[in-house]
């Protein structure tokens, strides 16, 4: 790809970039959201025509003029929301678009060949080394990353060549990371050029043998892999150094705000912890293990089946407009599908839970509304045309500034975050942990200091921004400790279960 | 992006008056035939703009037109009891909501889709009309109540007959209260995102409850007003008449996956649908004409707002 224009309206997403990718080589495309990724990716796929700028595909002159054209060609993108059809079989989805059909007669009225097919997707998934996936059963009932390895082997079924992976592991558990690599080592022996996108600096320098940097549509440099180090990718990235990405003050712990007590959400064990003012305190967990299942339990989105939580002098379990009104609001992981309403405008989504207007709240005044709105995109940095912009058109990073803002204006006292900066760019991430350590230390306008319980499954970042850190692990919730006691290897231990001896006991 | 929605919808409603008003002559937009087409969509208005709300809140109601007969029956029931006639709209109208409770308490309660549930008691609530009026028509005592939708010629109204004002004063009330209350902000979170609404606090199961009642109401008084022109309670009356009203919404602009919606849209959208009646059997084209001009208007409606959502994404 050379010289690379594409401007939507006013902006321009890509001012000539170039990208080259040779067969049996990873090369990992790295940048902030909105550094022009996707749209480049989007390009190579046939999603969006380029303004300018030329392609080339095995030295022949490649122009996809839409995504099946590229498929075709041999290009296939394998998007972060996988595209499969949950209901049909792993080989319908296989076979999807390219099914045999019979000869004569039979084929022209569409009859397929079912035989053709499952060999198809067998031959696929064995040469992912996956034999092991059955054919026959719903995608929809396999796990994300059985689901993610049916999407590539559906790609390499059409004879693709080219692979793009855009952020492949971020519905991924710690092990399936692992095998996702050692898959991608064997399709770039089999001679597969791959594009990999992610966010995550640890699995680019682990996986690519090559990186390249956008950083505002334009490219902000490349190089070899393994002669370079993180920090000069991110410091690439960012367009300066990271002294500043985890802040920290100093806490002053307070009073007890929130207390859970045996709290037993669905099939949890009983899990009891105290979150003080001044202090924040993390959940470290893998993906599945029921971080989300006790938050959801503790915000009463979901139901107990018994153990209470008590905030203030307001016990619950209770519904989720009682804990906002005491003072406690939670982000959601999901923050396309239940964090915010895509399809409204910012103002709507950030004062969602606190209307103000006239006759104590029962009109709504839509210039209050965009008023507040203003405020928090100036304070928040996000990158928007104003509080009328429907929150779908941001890019992931400025969503999740919003869907936070939502909590700082309703002015909460407990802030239960869930994920809050999986998906998002660098700079988004930075001001986020920013955000959260002036919360529990001086919130501004005299106002005491808040408490924070944030659930992740990036460990560093949970030993950079929290006072104390409880381990989740199928289901049990372990003792919080100090931060400082942790390291990054005891919570990785801790959290797939091959931890310290005493965690046993706790289980009943 | 909401004003340049219904800029849309009226530039729709103009386009079509001018080509009818081109077609027909001057006398198209003569006071009387424009008060002939205020006074036929007076009935679709009141019931759209219940649905407006519910649409707006990611629903639906299949069962308006079941309402509106079961509360023409109620309304000659009552008046046939020697009730006075405000307290027989009164009693046809709670009847309405009292279908709309049904329907929301249902969809809440057993956690069904609403175009199920409102399909079932669609039929439900038909049959009940049935029963009430003994499968008869039955006829009722001339009141005031039926110079709700008499020309002003006649002399009842001001200007305009007094049923269209209630209908002026209606879409005003439900246009302030989608655009500037609380309970009409939560509807368009819950409609654009159930989860989301939920998460920040908003009592959806309340809401949803809430707003099918509302829309059952309006249903019955679009059934007084139907009785107001019959003179009958007609249990088969008003037959796939949510079909129309569903249509008047939705070339207004709301989205049946919810969280879109307007007021004006939606009696722009009616508007459109009975210049297209009122035009066509004026100009002398047959039924089918306008029934094969309206259904191709609903879909390069729905067609064009599709491809604007596209375009300025």
């Amino acid at each position: 790809m050379r010289g690379v224009r594409k401007a939507f309206g006013g902006t321009i997403a890509l001012d000539g970039v170039d990208l080259a990718v040779r067969g049996g080589e990873v090369c990992a495309l790295v940048g902030q959201n909105g550094a022009g990724k996707s749209t480049l990716m989007s390009v190579l796929a046939g999603a969006t025509l380029p303004d300018a700028g030329s392609m080339t595909l095995n030295g022949a002159p490649y122009a996809p003029r839409d995504p099946r054209e590229a498929r075709n060609a041999g290009v296939a993108m394998i998007y972060q929301e996988l595209s499969l059809a949950p209901h049909m079989s792993v080989m319908d989805n296989i076979a999807l678009g390219l099914e045999p059909s019979r000869q004569g007669v039979l084929g022209s009225v569409g009859l397929l060949q079912r035989d053709a097919m499952r060999r198809t997707a067998r031959s696929a998934l064995s040469q992912l080394g996956h034999s092991d996936i059955p054919v026959d059963v719903p995608v929809g009932e396999l796990s994300p990353a059985a689901q993610q390895l049916v999407e590539i082997a559906r790609a390499l079924a059409c004879g693709c060549r080219v692979l793009v992976l855009d952020e492949p592991t971020s519905s991924l558990a710690h092990g399936d990371v692992r095998k996702l690599f050692e898959l991608i080592g064997r399709l770039k022996q089999q001679g597969h050029a791959i594009v990999y996108i992610s966010h995550f600096i640890e699995e680019v320098t682990e996986v690519s043998d090559r990186f390249v940097v956008l950083r505002d549509g334009r490219n902000a440099g490349e190089g070899v892999t393994t002669e370079t180090s993180a920090d000069r990718i991110v410091s690439l990235m960012v367009g300066r150094t990271l002294d500043d990405l985890y802040p920290r003050g100093r806490r002053a712990i307070g009073e007890p705000l929130l207390r859970l007590e045996e709290l037993s959400p669905g099939r949890l064990d009983p899990a009891s912890f105290t979150l003080h003012r001044g202090e924040i305190l993390g959940i470290a967990g893998l993906l599945g293990a029921g971080r989300t299942r006790l938050l959801r339990g503790l915000f009463a989105l979901d139901p107990v089946k018994s153990g209470s939580v008590k905030l203030g002098v307001h016990r619950g379990p209770s519904a989720p407009a009682e804990w906002w009104q005491h003072g406690m609001g939670m982000l959601s992981e999901d923050r396309t599908g239940e964090g915010l309403a895509t399809n409204l405008n910012i103002a709507d989504n950030l004062t969602m839970t606190r209307l103000e207007g006239p006759a104590r709240g029962f009109f709504v005044s839509p210039s209050q509304q965009r008023h507040s709105a203003t405020q928090w995109i100036e304070r928040l940095e996000i990158r928007s045309t104003g509080p009328a912009q429907v929150v779908a058109r941001l890019s992931g990073g400025n969503q999740q500034k919003v869907a936070l803002a939502r909590l700082l204006h309703h002015d909460v006292d407990v802030l239960v975050l869930d994920e809050p900066t999986r998906g998002i760019d660098v700079a988004s991430k930075a001001q986020i942990y920013k955000l959260i350590d002036e919360l529990v230390r001086n919130p501004g306008a005299g106002r005491p200091a808040r408490a924070v319980l944030v659930v992740s499954s990036y460990f560093p970042e949970l030993l950079a921004l929290c006072d104390r850190i409880a381990v989740m692990s199928r289901g049990h919730l372990s003792e919080p400790r100090p931060a400082s006691e942790w390291t990054e290897h005891a919570l990785v231990m801790e959290a797939s279960g091959t931890g310290l001896p005493h965690r046993s006991e706790g289980r009943p | 992006m909401r004003r340049f929605q219904d800029a849309g919808v009226l530039a729709g409603l103009a386009i079509v008056a001018i080509l009818f008003g081109l077609l027909i002559g001057p006398q198209f937009f003569s006071a009387a035939n424009l008060e002939l087409m205020a006074r036929q969509t007076a009935i679709v208005c009141v019931a759209a703009l219940g649905m407006t709300m519910v649409i707006v809140a990611g629903g639906i109601d299949l069962s308006v037109g079941s309402v509106i007969a079961l509360s023409t029956v109620v309304t000659a029931q009552l008046l046939r009891a020697d009730s006075w006639p405000l307290v027989a709209a009164a009693g046809a109208i709670g009847a309405g909501a009292a279908c709309g409770l049904m329907n929301g308490v249902l969809i809440t309660g057993l956690r069904v889709v609403p175009f199920i549930i409102t399909l079932g008691t669609m039929l439900l609530v038909r049959g009940a009309a049935k029963g009430l009026a003994d499968e008869r028509r039955l006829e009722a005592p001339l009141t005031w109540l039926n110079s709700m939708l008499r020309t002003v010629r006649d002399g009842s109204g001001v200007l305009l007959p007094w049923g269209i004002w209630v209908v002026i004063l209606l879409a005003v009330l439900v246009a302030i209260t989608l655009q500037f209350t609380r309970f009409g902000r939560h509807l368009f979170a819950i409609g654009s995102n159930e989860r989301t609404a939920r998460l920040c606090g908003v009592r959806v199961e309340r809401r949803k409850i809430a707003v099918y009642t509302i829309a059952g109401a309006f249903a019955g008084l679009a059934g007084v007003m139907e009785f107001s022109r019959l003179s009958v309670g007609d249990p088969t009356v008003a037959i796939g008449a949510e079909l129309g009203v569903i249509a008047a919404v939705i070339i207004g602009g709301g989205s049946l996956s919810g969280g879109k919606g307007t007021v004006v849209g939606t009696i722009a959208g009616a508007g459109i649908m009975t210049l297209i009646q009122i035009g066509c059997s004026q100009h002398g084209l047959p039924n089918w004409v306008q029934e094969i001009v309206t259904g191709t208007i609903i879909v390069f409606a729905v067609a064009l707002d599709h491809f604007r959502s596209r375009v300025s994404r």
